[in-house]
This record gives C-alpha cells, structure tokens and sequence, in this order.
C-alpha cells in the first residue's frame, strides 16, 4: 500500500496522491461516457418514435438485415471487453506480458467486427438499402422503408465510427504497454481505454436487438 | 489477510469471475436470439430489452467495476440512464397518444417514390423517377 504513495514519478504536481489522481482520471471518464450515453440517447429517442408509428414496415425492413452477422458481431464485440477486462487484471498483477497479448487479442477482435460490418455494409449499398433519397430497393413491404435503413446506418454508422476510435486508442495503448510504460503501480490511461471500450460493447448490446431482432 | 486487503484496494478480481460473466454474456445473446424467433406479440419487444438489460448490468457492474469502486462513477452511470429514460418515456407520451388529437396514418414522404411502384417491385433496375432531380426536398 505504501508504495503506491511513494511513487511519484506519474504524479501530476496538483494531485496529493496517486490514488486521489486516478480517482478524478475516472471521475472524468465517466462524465465522458455520461455525454456518450445520451449522444447516442437522441438516436434511441428517433429510434423509438418511428418504431411507434411504422411498426410493420420496421419488422419487415429488419427481416433484411442477417441475424447470423449480427450474434457473431455481438459475440466478437463481447469477446473483446471481456479481454480488455483481462488486459486490465494482467496490468494489476503487473503481468505486462500478458497485458500486451491481450491488448492485440482485443484491436484483433474489433477489426474482425468492422470487417463483418463492412460486408453487411456492402451488401446493403449494393441493393440500394440506402438512408433518405439514395434508397432504390423495391422489395420492403410497408410505408417509408428507407426511414429505418436511415436510423440503422445513423446508429451503427455511429457505434462504428466509436469502434474504429476504439483500435485507435487500445492500439496506443498497447504500444505503451509494450514500451513498458504501465505497471501494477501505474495503468490509469489503460484502464480509461478499457471503460470507452466497454461502453462501446454495452451501446452495442442495445442495438442488436433494437435492429436484428424485431420480433 | 493483508494480501487480500492490498488486493481489495487494487481491485483485481478473480479470473473465474471475469470468464464467468463473459460466457453468461454469450448465453444471454444466444438466448436472446432463440426468444426472438417465438412470436409474444408486443412482448417479444420487452423480452429483447429485458435481457439486454441484464446483460448490461453484468458489464458495467463487473466489467467497468461499478460494484467495487467509488458508488460516485455508479451515481454518474445512473443519472445518464435516468436523463436518457426522461427523454424517451416522456417523447413517448407525446408519440403514443397523438392519436387521441387527430387519426395518424401513414403516409409516404414521397408518394411516387420508386419502392411503391407495384409494378416494378422486387426488379432491382434503376427506377425511373429518380433519374429526374428531386425538387420535392
């Protein structure tokens, strides 16, 4: 316990300690992901008022889109907080080894998802299930089907684009882990990663039943 | 018992927790997808939402540590989820009881748009009025 008091080679000169440090660094993370919550809240609010009015063109628009895609990209997305967790708990051991490799296995894990994404993308703008005026598909039963191709691609568009910030950062971050720049003694940044990155995974575990499993 | 105290103020939880919460995860999303293929009518909508809650809960309280740290970050999460369940019960009460005040019907936003061309329907051929520009937007 003592030493984490002593060591102060990452102490900012306005923190008493590091313990005070850290826990104003997650004080602020969390008012960060608190913005990103309701960021993606208008989304949801859009969500709900079209379902409302057009709930048969929203089950017959959502019989377009692949279940199968969509649990693997859950289960992908899943996978990858959990190894963020584990790189966390490799951090707290000081393991920084294991850190690294579980670091990789996570960027690894969010580019099998964006690769996935990309091919649902691909086909979709292939047929024309495209948002607004560059809708072209004719096979949707139902009035204004491109108002739900509009909000998937808004709110998966958007969870991607947190995604590919995501790889950016762990990938930083593993960069520094492997320069051995994080200890059991210091790992704060690491750990704020890995906050993002579950809050990624959590929006994500709304949105696939919202979009893939309209019942 | 000085051992687990240093732990404690660390926060390194066991391995076996963290595989146990990630493989209930996966169930749950197995789970999830089995229910969704039963058909409940309207309650397909709050089983789905249910188990997505449940299993957002496992992340935040286990993954994101919300059940061992300061209960300062838990009332920060909850206070996002309490604006962000104001903004859509309350946007509901509007959208759900317009229809008291006058029939809500839906309409086309664009009535000659291609999608509603019976004619042309399952053809995937460039439809013919969106070669015109579109001066209806």
């Amino acid at each position: 316990m003592s030493e984490s008091h002593t060591d102060n080679t990452h102490l900012a000169h306005h923190f008493s300690d590091a313990g005070q440090q850290r826990e104003s660094a997650k004080l602020g993370m969390w008012l960060f992901l608190l913005t990103e919550i309701l960021l993606f809240g208008g989304l949801f609010v859009a969500y709900s008022i079209y379902r409302t009015w057009n709930p048969d063109m929203f089950h017959n628009a959502h019989l377009f889109l692949d279940v199968k895609l969509g649990t693997l990209n859950t289960i992908v997305l899943i996978s990858s907080s959990l190894t963020v967790a584990l790189a966390i708990r490799s951090l707290q051991l000081n393991d920084k080894k294991n850190a690294a490799r579980l670091l990789t296995i996570t960027i690894v894990l969010a580019l099998v998802f964006l690769v996935v994404k990309y091919f649902e993308y691909s086909h979709k703008i292939h047929l024309g299930q495209l948002p607004g005026k560059y809708y072209t598909f004719q096979g949707v039963e139902g009035t204004n089907p491109h108002v739900f191709f509009s909000i998937y691609f808004m709110m998966t568009g958007l969870h991607g684009l947190h995604v590919i910030g995501g790889i950016g950062y762990l990938s930083w971050m593993l960069r520094n882990t492997i320069k051995g720049k994080y200890s059991s003694d210091y790992y704060t940044p690491v750990e704020m990663g890995g906050l993002y990155w579950h809050l990624v995974d959590l929006i994500w575990i709304f949105l696939f039943p919202l979009f893939y499993l309209i019942g | 018992m000085s051992a687990s105290k240093a732990e404690h103020a660390n926060h390194v939880l066991p391995l076996r927790l963290y595989l146990a919460v990630g493989a209930v995860l996966i169930v749950l999303t197995f789970v999830t997808v089995a229910i969704s293929f039963i058909h409940f009518g309207g309650w397909n909508l709050v089983v789905a939402l249910l188990i997505a809650s449940v299993k957002a809960t496992l992340v935040a309280l286990f993954f994101m540590h919300l059940k061992y740290d300061s209960k300062l970050y838990l009332i920060v999460f909850l206070g996002a989820i309490l604006f962000l369940a104001i903004f859509i019960v309350f946007t509901m009460f509007d959208t759900m009881e317009r229809d008291q005040i006058y029939q809500i019907e839906a309409k086309p936003i664009r009535e000659n748009a291609a999608m509603y061309d019976d004619s042309s329907r399952g053809m995937h051929s460039v439809p013919h009025d969106s070669i015109q520009p579109d001066s209806s937007q």
